[in-house]
């Protein structure tokens, strides 16, 4: 079953249409990357799928459960890291785990253990107990998304993650995420960084609200030439 | 909705809310000293001014420390909701209201909670000041403590939910803190917090319609019968309905078809 289904999505705020006739599915162990310049729809889309509110046109199903009808299986079935950090930087990495463990039906237990596995995935697992403030933006983000695999969903949605990250940290996400992919974790990865998109991705660029492309990132042209096609398709000088 | 699930989720809320208020030391010290303040102080001076008669659920005459210690109870549960209701758009501005609401549960089992967290984390601060104002004289029957503890939950849910209404109508910090000073001192002041409903009517016939109507009048006087063993139907039956009609507007205000968020311009879209 298809891990994410958007038909014809379209949003607007007061005049302002942000989304229009966005289509897009992502199959379960795809890296699907969905690009775009700042201000293309990607948050917007974002906040749609997550049910922070609802589309005004269209509908998203997550593994077929429409997130507007049937939102609770849709939203249990879904992992979120959102472009706004949304740790709480007084509490413990731990205690900011085991929140969120709790809010998807986790045990203290439970959560705590998971926890520990996934912080030890991403090298972190030596940090449980240190405040969330006294973390580096790249550590923090690692957090985010050790947090958003707790419940183990099936579809994981990053918003712009990788933002205001060095190198190396960047690239430590982006190789993690990829190896959870090919255990059959569905991705639909937000960025507007070209650097991160591979050949065999998906890629669909967002612009000004309408999907432009949708296919194989090496489809479209090869990597030394995306930055070309991007700016093509998104009116950018070239 | 499973409720094991539901009620993990209730602890864990309540669990965090433990834990934030307990790092957030000066705003604990400034909860307990702020009506103790006004006990020592303010009430101290107005002893004189203001002569009490003998009112239910008083069965003498009584000092005014007596009579405003329900009052200032009021008011932590006022000021502590308020100020969780500013912590709802300070997190969904920092984002992690979000998380909140993006759990695989009913928005309004996920507000209510919140607001459950909020008032339950500010109970034992409620009774410490309580057992401070002893030292004032003011020493309600030994059982009234208990007897008073619905009442505080039940006040203090309604308070909540009037700041999570509040919060949800509110689409920045700043504007929040506006809000909180038009709120606050209003419903504090016009009130029968610190005085008798009786004595605003010599005075003001106005001000005591508008303190028989404020529902922080009720839940003041829902604390204050409560601690004396008494039952004050009127003061329940107002606080039980602001509290269903604060919860519905601000469960309304996170809806995602509706309210806040649908309204709101994505940053950064």
């Amino acid at each position: 079953m298809t891990a994410l289904a958007i038909d014809n999505l379209s949003h607007g705020f007061g005049g302002r249409r942000a989304l229009s006739e966005v289509n897009l599915s992502v199959e379960p162990g795809s890296f699907a990357v969905l690009l775009g310049p700042n201000g293309a729809g990607k948050t917007t889309l974002i906040s749609l799928v997550t049910g922070l509110y609802n589309a005004q046109h269209g509908d998203i199903r997550i593994f077929g459960h429409s997130i507007r009808r049937d939102p609770l299986p849709a939203l249990a079935r879904l992992g979120v890291v959102f472009q706004m950090p949304t740790l709480d930087l007084d509490l413990t990495v731990g205690q900011n785990l085991t929140y969120h463990g709790a809010l998807h039906g986790l045990s203290r237990r439970e959560a705590r253990e998971r926890a520990r596995d996934e912080l030890e995935r991403f090298g972190i697992g030596d940090r449980q107990g240190d405040k969330v403030r006294s973390l580096s933006g790249g550590l923090r983000r690692r957090v985010e998304i050790a947090r958003a695999l707790l419940h183990r969903p099936r579809l994981l949605i990053v918003d712009e993650a990788t933002a205001g990250l060095d190198l190396a940290a960047r690239q430590l996400l982006l190789t993690h995420v990829r190896d959870l992919c090919r255990n059959g974790l569905g991705v639909l990865w937000a960025t507007h960084m070209l650097g991160e998109v591979e050949p065999s991705d998906q890629l669909v660029v967002l612009h000004q609200g309408r999907v432009h492309w949708d296919g194989r990132a090496g489809d479209l042209a090869p990597s030394a030439a995306l930055e070309a096609a991007f700016l093509r398709i998104t009116g950018g000088p070239s | 909705m499973k409720m094991r699930y539901a009620s993990r989720a209730l602890i864990g809320i309540m669990h965090r809310e433990m834990l934030r208020l307990v790092g957030q030391r000066g705003r604990l010290a400034a909860a307990v000293v702020r009506p103790l303040v006004w006990l020592g102080i303010f009430a101290v001076g107005f002893r004189s001014v203001l002569g009490l008669s003998i009112i239910p659920p008083y069965q003498t005459y009584i000092l005014y420390e007596v009579y405003i210690v329900p009052g200032l109870v009021g008011m932590m549960l006022l000021f502590h909701g308020m100020q969780s209701s500013l912590s709802m758009v300070y997190d969904r501005e920092m984002g992690s209201m979000r998380v909140l609401l993006t759990a695989p549960l009913p928005r309004w089992w996920l507000l209510g909670a919140r607001l459950l967290a909020n008032t339950v984390t500010v109970l034992p601060i409620v009774y410490l000041f309580l057992v401070l104002a002893r030292f004032w004289d003011v020493r309600p029957p030994a059982l009234g403590y208990l007897a008073a503890m619905p009442a505080l939950g039940l006040a203090g849910l309604m308070l909540a939910a009037f700041g999570l209404a509040l919060s949800s109508m509110i689409r920045q910090l700043e504007n929040f803190a506006g809000v909180m000073n038009f709120v606050i001192f209003p419903l504090f002041f016009a009130s029968t917090a610190l005085y008798p409903l009786w004595r605003l009517e010599e005075v003001s016939p106005i001000l005591a319609a508008i303190a028989g109507l404020n529902p922080f009048s009720h839940a003041v006087e829902l604390i204050r019968f409560a601690l004396y063993l008494r039952f004050e139907p009127v003061a329940l039956a107002v606080c039980i309905l602001a509290l269903a009609v604060f919860f519905a507007l601000g469960v309304w205000g996170y809806d995602p078809g509706r309210g806040f968020w649908a309204r709101r311009i994505a940053k950064g879209a």
